[in-house]
């Protein structure tokens, strides 16, 4: 089997391709996002604790 | 001992630290078991002989369909737990599960439609399995939405857990209305009693790729949890530690 016929999925590219397309964006992106977001609360705590601030 | 290992898991501190020792791994093996699960069921199954290529959409679109049940229900039991325990760990676990459980009904939902296009000849039909996977959707935007409604943490967390335990009667309704209603979606083709009527070469791909989406819930949940606890537990003293390692 040939790149062009599998890219080409028997016809059904329009619909296979995209199925996966989002799948992957969405599993990806759930999984960064918490990651980014954590770093980034770690880091906004670090900065409140030494500078002393309460709120 | 059964009690101060429960003990422990209910206490923000320690299921961060053991939530931040798993995280690595569960990301790791959900890494290999999406990449090994795409390429088999990409490339190493044989096309349908009804559907030809068009099938390979299951790997993705059933487990995610799965998943999306799966997670109302983990949501459920968690929030039993926060109405009969308090336990805040619970909470933080429901919490940071909607939007996933949202996630992979938006893509079971969106899967579906690009495979009931060429099978079914249509993108949308408002039958029964449809429609309350629909429901189950804004269910899971409900929730998210009551979340941040409610300012005071706890009476968010039990708001949300009535919610959590009132929807889980969309659950079974979901999985029978192939059953109880005519429809265009197919019945089930593996979680029934007899064998399952899907060939092997079919099967286990799927199965891998599910597992995967099981790993990947609970890498993606424990992450979020951990955030959760971080905002809730900010001020205390071990939280600031944590933050700034190294100093006292």
């Amino acid at each position: 089997m040939n790149w062009q016929e599998f890219l080409a999925m028997g016809g059904y590219a329009a619909f296979v391709w995209p199925s996966y397309a989002l799948a992957v964006i969405v599993l990806v992106a759930n999984v960064v996002a918490p990651h980014v977001r954590e770093r980034r609360l770690l880091r906004t705590i670090a900065r409140r604790a030494a500078t002393g601030d309460e709120a | 001992m059964a009690f101060v290992w429960f003990h422990k898991l209910g206490s923000p501190r320690h299921f961060y630290a053991l939530s931040r020792r798993l995280t690595p791994w569960l990301g790791a093996i959900t890494a290999v078991l999406l990449l090994g699960g795409l390429y088999w069921g990409l490339v190493v199954a044989p096309p349908d002989y009804q559907q030809g290529e068009s099938y390979r959409i299951i790997f993705v679109h059933v487990p995610s369909a799965w998943m999306s049940m799966f997670t109302w229900m983990f949501m459920a039991v968690s929030g039993l737990m926060v109405l009969v325990w308090r336990m805040k760990v619970a909470a933080s676990l429901m919490r940071a599960a909607a939007p996933l459980g949202a996630s992979v009904t938006f893509l079971a939902l969106v899967t579906g439609s690009l495979w009931g296009k060429p099978m079914w000849g249509t993108f949308w039909v408002w039958d029964a399995r449809l429609t309350s996977e629909l429901v189950l959707l804004f269910l899971y935007l409900g929730f998210i939405a009551l979340q941040s409604a409610i300012e005071e943490r706890d009476a968010a967390g039990r708001a949300g857990a009535v919610l959590a335990l009132v929807g889980v009667v969309n659950i079974p309704i979901i999985h029978y209305s192939v059953e109880w209603w005519n429809t265009l979606h197919q019945g089930p083709t593996v979680t029934k009693f007899d064998a399952p009527s899907i060939s092997l070469d079919m099967l286990l791909p799927l199965l891998v790729m599910a597992v995967g989406f099981m790993t990947w819930f609970a890498t993606a949940v424990l992450k979020r949890a951990r955030c959760d606890i971080l905002e809730a537990e900010s001020s205390s003293h071990w939280v600031r530690e944590l933050a700034t390692p190294g100093k006292r």
